[in-house]
């Protein structure tokens, strides 16, 4: 794990990434690495976040600097601005029934090919899949979900990437910390090493690539 | 009484001691306000908590204690918080004994739609689909009618949520369920009448020897 500034962190994503973003409504999304993105206009973006937040929350920022071209999510009802650009063709939207989102990204991060569940078969959701019979029971084969970059929000971050996450922020956020190229994550506390207790890490340093410092 | 009561109050009359519990928003939020003190019931908020609980008192809000609409919520004694793979894995793995889901339409196989209406509202899925797929129980709990149109309908012309049947529907003017597959109409609210109740729905409904009054 190295520690970064905003700045140079936000700098190594290109136009045109691939973005995993934690959070759920726009709770324990990394706020201060989308204010970065937008400041620094990374157009083109592939977004896959579980919804599209609200305008001038979470990554509702990125559709207001319109910087989203493909948004892989579940819902966006909440986001006015998410549904027009969807309508007027301006970015491509996948939606994705929420446990088939997070088991993709899951199987990606832990080297599948995908997941068979239940879920959507029988569904405008089975077009176009593989449908898998198993002891008689149907299952739609979802294919794995990874990304460039996941951008990751915790509580809690020791001296060596080590995190821990508060109530309903926790959310995507571990998963998506196994399924991307480089993560990069955002922290309420950066504590020293011990606070955390082993039994209390949910992702281990290890999976930590950048740790953006305070200030 | 306000007919999204007297669906709330109905529908929280399924719910036993012990039970895992999923309500959706709009109607089903409101089950919660009519379970009984003394029972014990767990609430799950699929945003990642068990043991969801009222609504803070003003100023006593926390940004990362919230519902699945991303609103502050309180957490109970006992409460457990995990990621959304557990979430969902608690959805799909039949460890949720109810869930209350609000409809568009519901048929007469009680087959439900709840999430789209084509060109017109595609705010996406969200959880529904796992829900009505996974959980032990499925409860649909709507107005009868909407602008004078059945909700409760021979065949949805609307995008299907699940290819797996609802348990039972509750409405402002009756209960429906689907012994055998077929839509069956086992209560109606009261002051309301069987006649009225098959004036008002599209669906064909089998109407068993005894239909009761709901109890709310």
């Amino acid at each position: 794990m190295k520690a970064v500034s905003i700045e140079e962190a936000v700098a190594m994503i290109p136009a045109g990434a691939s973005l995993m973003v934690g959070g759920f409504m726009g709770v324990g999304t990394p706020e201060r690495l989308l204010d970065e993105l937008v400041r620094q206009k990374k157009t083109g973006l592939s977004l896959i976040c579980n919804d599209a937040a609200t305008p001038g929350k979470g990554v509702g920022k990125l559709f207001d600097a319109a910087l989203v071209a493909r948004l892989t999510a579940t819902h966006i009802g909440l986001n006015p601005k998410a549904q027009q650009q969807m309508l007027a063709n301006q970015i491509a939207v996948d939606l994705v029934p929420q446990g088939t989102f997070v088991e993709r990204i899951r199987a990606g991060g832990c080297g599948l090919g995908g997941v068979l569940t239940p879920t959507g078969v029988g569904t405008l959701v089975a077009e176009g899949k593989r449908e898998i019979e198993v002891d008689g029971k149907p299952f739609l084969l979802e294919t794995a979900l990874r990304a460039q970059f996941a951008l990751v929000h915790a509580f809690l971050a020791d001296y060596l990437g080590n995190l821990a996450y508060a109530l309903t922020s926790r959310n995507f956020n571990p998963v998506m910390a196994m399924a991307a190229d480089t993560v990069i994550v955002t922290a309420e506390n950066i504590v020293p090493v011990g606070v955390i207790a082993p039994d209390h890490v949910v992702t281990p340093a290890p999976l930590v690539d950048y740790l953006i410092t305070n200030g | 009484m306000d007919p999204q009561i007297i669906i709330a109050r109905r529908v929280a009359k399924e719910l036993r001691s012990g039970n895992l519990v999923n309500l959706g928003i709009g109607i089903p939020t409101l089950v919660a306000n009519y379970v009984p003190a003394d029972l014990k019931v767990f609430f799950q908020s699929e945003n990642g908590l068990i043991g969801t609980g009222p609504i803070p008192e003003q100023g006593l809000e926390h940004p990362t204690l919230t519902d699945a609409g991303g609103r502050p919520i309180s957490a109970l004694p006992g409460a457990a918080t995990f990621d959304s793979a557990m979430s969902f894995g608690l959805i799909r793995g039949g460890h949720v004994d109810i869930t209350v889901l609000g409809g568009l339409q519901v048929d007469a196989h009680g087959h439900l739609a709840n999430w789209m209406i084509p060109g017109k509202m595609v705010p996406g899925m969200g959880g529904a689909m796992d829900l009505v797929t996974g959980a032990k129980r499925v409860i649909v709990a709507m107005q009868h009618a909407a602008k004078g149109k059945s909700k409760i309908v021979a065949k949805c012309t609307l995008p299907l949520t699940s290819a797996r049947p609802v348990n039972l529907v509750v409405t402002d003017m009756a209960v429906i369920g689907f012994p055998d597959g077929k839509a069956t109409l086992l209560e109606t609210a009261p002051g309301v009448t069987v006649g009225e109740v098959l004036a008002v729905t599209e669906a064909e409904l089998a109407i068993p020897q005894s239909v009761l009054e709901m109890k709310i």
